[in-house]
């Protein structure tokens, strides 16, 4: 039998079907639970897509942005541009949000891949505070203080008389069922487009350039081009995010949609305590994130103060996270991109 | 003359935001570090001399030289105990550890002095202006600005013309050698740090005089420090102060045709050196 380069192992097949089990119950809650229950299980999926693709950027890529907020408010701007000025189907709308922050990632990229290493991170930033600005000045949609979704767009959004009658949900409740739906299938497309990019040649790429750029150029790795790739994807992904999150909310502001607390602060915070450079850490952070908020959200700003501190003794003390802990103890890879032989002569293999 | 007017403002401006950029620099030129809290310790700095002032009555700026060494020992500790050990060859660590201590910081003010907005009591300064030819200039913006130039003198004797100073280069260029050479680079770091920490409260004094300040402004002062820094090229604090008046005159420039653009044409002025002179303005290799 002759030698074969895997990444499959026994845990990571149990951990495809689990999955399989785990997104089809999941697909089901918005029928059978509560509506709380609907929207906070959209706050994680939609936090968890946003942790996914900033950790592919920073845990991947080694591109450390503090600026994702840009994607995020573009996007859900976007969908308001298109629904409310347009009279374009929120649905359709929603794809269109990224297209927008694919648009905008193209000049910004320009910008930002100029500025080098850490300064990056605050080119990310500016980019973001001008695209607030400008939005800003946006008087069609509310300028400075924001606008509203305009009822007869949302009432009239395909598919809604369907699910209504298909669950008998109300109005409000059968937005928010749909809203969730598309919140679940974003991240269950992040999160299968991620693995399948780190299991491909070019993932492999991706990680040669971040652990050292002049020896992954000198065996032939396009290092520029990865980068922009992966900048554009990931921008492409939270401009999409944005618009589901502000489908969902109704209700957009500059302050709010370019935040660079909700969307960059609470992101890089879940990625880096559950596990930053993994797709396990963001799914286990963002558990963590939650409970944290349910048990201290009415301490305001010690939560906040809380979740940096735990952030920064993470990073100090065991700088991959606790789902670097869990696999570092167990050996456990539930989404394995490591590339093992298998099969050969040798009577022991490799494990 | 009022274009006149307006350009002179934007270039004592710009003194403030060279003041803002001289701690952020210094701190990148001796250990590559990109401190993304700077602006919430300018901000923090401005709070301790608050404190100081309310409880002892004195004028801000003798309360500045109270602060000045609590300030530098802060500084110095926080080198030594946290930042120090996320320094490497991966710019992750130190980049996620100072954005939680930017974000600790500002939710620790909040807690500690509210949103409200605070404001230095300048006293007589506020008002006092001097008129050269057709331009009224305030003696606190010329106050400013001075100090910049100031502390960039002081700054650039420093590091060329002392022992200390040749300790911050050599650990720069290469402090494996420089551990060899008797310098222990962990207290290098740590004394550039609270350098940096006494130019944050030099920053402080002139931000809590010149206008309200709130727990939530130093992201923003954070970004102008950059913007500053990259305009006038790594590595020169010349140039660093060229760029902070370049920030400043169109800030300025950009009140003065629409009071909602004087942020966004800042903002603008840098992408556009960053588009047509990416090293910026004047770059010089090394610190």
């Amino acid at each position: 039998m002759a030698w074969r380069s895997v990444t499959r192992t026994r845990a990571s097949r149990a951990a495809g079907l689990a999955a399989f089990l785990g997104i089809a119950v999941l697909a089901a809650v918005p029928v059978v639970a509560s509506r709380g229950l609907v929207q906070d299980l959209f706050f994680i999926l939609t936090m968890l897509t946003l942790a996914q693709l900033w950790n592919l950027l920073a845990g991947y890529g080694g591109l450390v942005s503090v600026g994702q907020q840009a994607f995020v408010g573009i996007g859900g701007y976007a969908l308001f541009g298109f629904v409310a000025l347009a009279g374009i189907d929120p649905l359709l709308a929603v794809p269109l949000g990224g297209a927008v922050a694919l648009a905008l990632a193209l000049p910004t990229a320009f910008f930002v891949f100029r500025l080098y290493g850490a300064y990056f991170a605050i080119g990310t930033w500016v980019i973001a505070e001008v695209t607030r600005l400008s939005v800003a000045q946006w008087k069609a949609l509310g300028g400075g203080t924001g606008t509203s979704l305009p009822r007869e767009a949302t009432g009239a959004m395909w598919g809604l008389e369907f699910v209504e009658q298909a669950t008998g949900l109300r109005s409000a409740a059968a937005r928010d069922a749909i809203a969730y739906w598309l919140a679940l299938a974003l991240a269950v497309a992040t999160i299968a487009g991620i693995y399948a990019l780190l299991r491909s040649r070019r993932g492999l790429a991706l990680a040669a350039v971040r652990d050292n750029p002049e020896a992954a150029r000198s065996v032939g790795v396009d290092a520029a081009r990865i980068r922009w790739i992966v900048y554009l994807a990931a921008a492409f992904g939270t401009g999409v995010t944005g618009a589901v999150i502000y489908l969902q909310k109704a209700r957009i502001s500059p302050d709010a949609a370019f935040s660079v607390t909700d969307w960059t602060a609470y992101v890089i915070f879940v990625v880096v305590i559950g596990g930053i450079g993994t797709i396990e850490g963001p799914i286990l952070g963002i558990l963590v994130l939650f409970l944290l908020q349910n048990t201290l959200a009415d301490y305001g700003s010690w939560y906040l103060m809380a979740l940096g501190l735990i952030g920064i003794a993470v990073m100090l003390f065991a700088p991959r996270g606790l789902w670097g802990l869990i696999s570092d103890r167990t050996g456990l890879h539930l989404f394995p991109i490591r590339r093992r032989l298998e099969g050969g002569t040798l009577p022991d293999k490799e494990r | 003359m009022i274009w006149l007017d307006t350009l002179v403002q934007g270039v004592l401006l710009g003194g403030l935001y060279a003041l803002f950029a001289a701690g952020l620099s210094l701190v990148f030129g001796i250990m590559r570090l990109v401190n993304l809290a700077h602006g919430d310790l300018i901000v923090a700095a401005a709070y301790l001399i608050l404190v100081l002032v309310s409880l002892t009555g004195l004028h801000p700026i003798a309360a500045a030289l109270v602060a000045a060494p609590l300030m530098f020992a802060a500084g110095w500790l926080l080198q030594r105990g946290i930042l120090n050990r996320t320094l490497g060859e991966d710019i992750l660590p130190p980049l996620l550890v100072t954005f939680g201590l930017s974000v600790v910081i500002q939710n620790a003010l909040l807690e500690g002095f509210s949103a409200d907005s605070q404001r230095l009591p300048p006293g007589d300064l506020a008002t006092a202006s001097i008129a050269i030819g057709p331009v009224n200039l305030g003696v606190l913006s010329l106050l400013t600005f001075a100090s910049a130039v100031a502390v960039i003198l002081v700054l650039n004797f420093i590091l060329y013309r002392t022992a200390l100073g040749r300790a911050f280069r050599a650990t720069s260029d290469d402090p494996v050698t420089a551990r060899l050479m008797g310098i222990r680079p962990d207290n290098v770091f740590a004394l550039a740090t609270g350098l940096a920490m006494v130019v944050v409260t030099i920053a402080a004094l002139y931000l809590g005089m010149r206008a309200n300040f709130d727990p939530a402004i130093g992201p923003a002062r954070l970004i102008y420090a950059f913007e500053a820094v990259i305009i006038g090229g790594l590595g020169s604090l010349w140039g660093t102060l060229a760029g902070g008046i370049i920030i400043g005159v169109a800030q300025t420039l950009g009140a003065a045709i629409n009071p909602e653009w004087q942020i966004l044409a800042g903002h603008l002025a840098f992408l556009a050196v960053l588009a047509l002179r990416p090293r910026g303005l004047f770059p010089r290799g090394g610190m």
